[in-house]
């Protein structure tokens, strides 16, 4: 995985709620078994139909910091939603609200999904709307962002950020504790299914 | 300290604890299917990593297969090479697998159950977010995605926070007709889509404890539709008639010591929920969706809201958004809704109950003219049981289509979709836009008021017949 310290780029305002996974990217593309390439996949539906949408618009071409409203991400858990987003070059997504299994999967795979209160995604909306060229930074190492006349912390935890930064991959992390995983299983209960 | 069930089977499972961690979770049960395993198995080929646990692990198909000609080969070229990897990664890392023609295939989240597999207590994961449905048995279920897959195959664990607990309470009793997929749509009306974010739900009360299995696996299904990771229900001796002789259920000794241990999982009586929801049974009717979440709902009685009489600037543009999509006026009674499709099936609302509560309303009678009603038993296993007690008779002989199993049109990604801007009332769980088929408009709906619109032709109960 890429480590993520600072990332600034350019704002992507996403006016709309609910955005779920269905509409991130539709079940026709998850029939793949290739890790990359979903980036047409990418809001195919409002990217195909609404010329207003906001990927169409010229002057967000480029953009790669994905500011959303509340529960983005909800439905269901199929992580080409990150890779898709990943994919079209999105570092990074703001929203109120995520839903639990889509910013898990985010922050497994280096998108940094990043809550942040509604009044500051709408004062994000207004400048990124005002000047689309106007830089947005997202730092995981100050837990901030930043872009002209905007400053807000946002939380995330040392565990999740100290992975991100090192662009560390989870399961080489709990493979240094196989002997505890060992123990373990001594424990289970004797009458557990075993599905063979 | 007094303690949660969910909070029980969380600490049954910790393998690690660490300052300023997650904790790493042991996974009892991981059902695999084939779209969001693909990638997974490919990580662990390139990291030169296998299967710790083949035997804990089973895989079935089911989102991409097609419900008709199952014996042939699949049409769609992709939907195949996704199918045919499945079958390579299952053989080559050793995993039991159910394909298309097995009596044991089937939607991964109905076959779990019918198999035994799923006992309380457990935790069980899957590349699905429906796994919430395995916590009707007292177990701590959840979806997970494709790079977590991969980390249950390679170490049958993962790292994971924990959660808030939230405690649903259905007091009373349902009335004749409303069903637990009527509960479940209401309580996500009332707490939304994001109300459950962070949270297990535990469901409880008189009106919980008085649904069988399969009805609290539909509820428990739809915790994700609200926003919550997992739902559960304390286990109790419906639970236990319900796994006693299954396959791959404890039996004999094995089984009185497990039913011991099952009962010490409920809710300690003084333990404290994060939040707590109530609701009252005897006051629920038929519940249906108008728009495009699945917290856009109303009564079947009421009529389709007005987004100027909503509080929030959200919610209302939600709602015209929704509106605008689903081709609805504000104040349009729900009742004289026509649709194209009605869809009886999927995780939520595929199971032998279903099947029959809808063929009860359906004997004797017709589907509508111009209308399509497709029913998609949720596991060939279920579709041999509908069989035998006459139910496939049943929905044919009234015109509608009979399949073979699989998740069908809850997510079109077999043939089984909507046109665009056809109109489907789907027992299924999701509405939102394009999820049956690019341009297809979904309502949700149960059974009971599946069967009934497929006869009617309109949004109806059966007491409208």
């Amino acid at each position: 995985m890429e480590k993520f310290t600072v990332h600034t780029g350019r704002g992507a305002p996403l006016r709309a709620s609910n955005v779920d996974t269905d509409q991130i990217i539709p079940a026709v593309y998850l029939k793949r078994v290739a890790r990359t390439g979903f980036e047409d996949g990418l809001f195919a539906a409002w990217r195909a139909n609404d010329p207003d949408f906001v990927l169409n618009r010229e002057a967000y071409r480029g953009s790669d910091v994905l500011i959303a409203g509340p529960d983005f991400g909800t439905g269901s858990s199929r992580e080409h939603a990150v890779w898709a987003l990943q994919d079209y070059g999105f570092k990074a997504v703001l929203s109120p609200r995520f839903a639990d299994i889509f910013r898990g999967n985010a922050l497994k795979g280096g998108l940094l999904a990043v809550v942040l209160p509604q009044p500051v995604i709408e004062r994000l909306w207004a400048i990124v709307e005002a000047d689309p060229s106007a830089p947005v930074t997202v730092d995981l190492v100050e837990r901030e962002v930043r872009a002209p006349g905007l400053t807000e912390p946002f939380e995330i935890d040392d565990y999740t950020r100290w992975r991100l930064m090192e662009g560390l991959d989870d399961i080489a992390l709990t493979l240094r504790h196989t002997d505890d995983i060992d123990a373990y299983e001594e424990t289970r209960r004797s009458w557990l299914p075993v599905t063979r | 300290m007094a303690r949660t069930m969910a909070e029980k089977v969380w600490e049954e499972h910790v393998v690690r604890r660490a300052d300023g961690e997650p904790d790493l979770l042991y996974i009892d049960l991981h059902l695999v299917h084939e779209v969001t395993s693909p990638q997974a198995f490919e990580g662990l080929r390139l990291a030169g990593r296998g299967v710790r646990r083949p035997d804990l692990t089973v895989a079935t198909e089911d989102h991409n297969v097609p419900t008709e000609n199952i014996l042939g080969p699949i049409a769609d070229k992709v939907s195949r090479t996704q199918i045919e990897t499945l079958r390579k990664n299952a053989a080559e890392f050793g995993v039991r697998l159910f394909p298309m023609g097995d009596i044991d295939q089937g939607i991964v989240h109905v076959v779990g159950p019918q198999m035994g597999l799923t006992q309380p207590g457990m935790t069980i994961v899957c590349g699905d977010s429906h796994t919430s449905t395995h916590g009707a048995f007292g177990a701590l279920a959840f979806g997970i995605g494709t790079s977590q897959v991969e980390h249950v195959l390679a170490t049958q664990t993962l790292p994971m926070t924990p959660f808030k607990t939230m405690a649903v309470t259905v007091n009373g009793t349902l009335k004749p007709g409303v069903t637990a997929k009527d509960i479940i749509l209401a309580v996500i009306a009332e707490i939304g889509t994001g109300g459950g974010q962070g949270y297990v739900i535990e469901y409880r009360g008189e009106a919980i404890r008085a649904l069988s299995m399969e009805a609290r696996m539909t509820i428990c299904n739809m915790s994700i539709e609200a926003g919550a990771r997992a739902g559960m229900i304390a286990p109790d001796q419906t639970t236990f008639d319900y796994i006693e002789g299954r396959p791959h259920a404890p039996a004999g000794a094995d089984f009185e010591a497990a039913v011991e241990h099952w009962k010490s999982l409920r809710s300690d009586e003084d333990a404290v929920f994060d939040k707590e929801v109530v609701l009252d049974a005897d006051r629920l009717s038929p519940f249906v969706t108008w728009g495009t979440n699945p917290g856009q709902g109303v009564p079947l009685d009421a009529e389709v809201p007005d987004p100027a009489e909503m509080a929030g600037a959200d919610d209302r543009a939600a709602a015209e958004k929704a509106l605008s999509y689903m081709d609805l006026r504000a104040g349009t009674r729900m009742r004289d809704i026509r649709v194209d499709t009605v869809f009886l099936g999927s995780c939520t609302n595929g199971r032998i109950e279903d099947l029959r509560a809808a063929a009860e309303v359906i004997k004797g009678r017709k589907v509508a003219d111009g209308v399509r009603m497709l029913v998609v038993p949720g596991s060939m296993r279920v579709k041999e049981q509908a069989n035998e007690e006459g139910l496939g008779e049943v929905f044919k002989a009234a015109g509608a289509e009979w399949r073979e199993a699989g998740c069908s049109m809850c997510l079109g990604m077999n043939p089984d979709q909507l046109k665009p801007g056809e109109r489907s009332a789907s027992t299924s769980n999701r509405n939102f836009e394009g999820r049956q088929g690019k341009g297809g408009r979904t309502h949700l709906v149960s059974p009971l008021v599946a069967a009934a619109t497929a006869v009617r032709g309109t949004l109806s109960s059966p007491a409208d017949l």
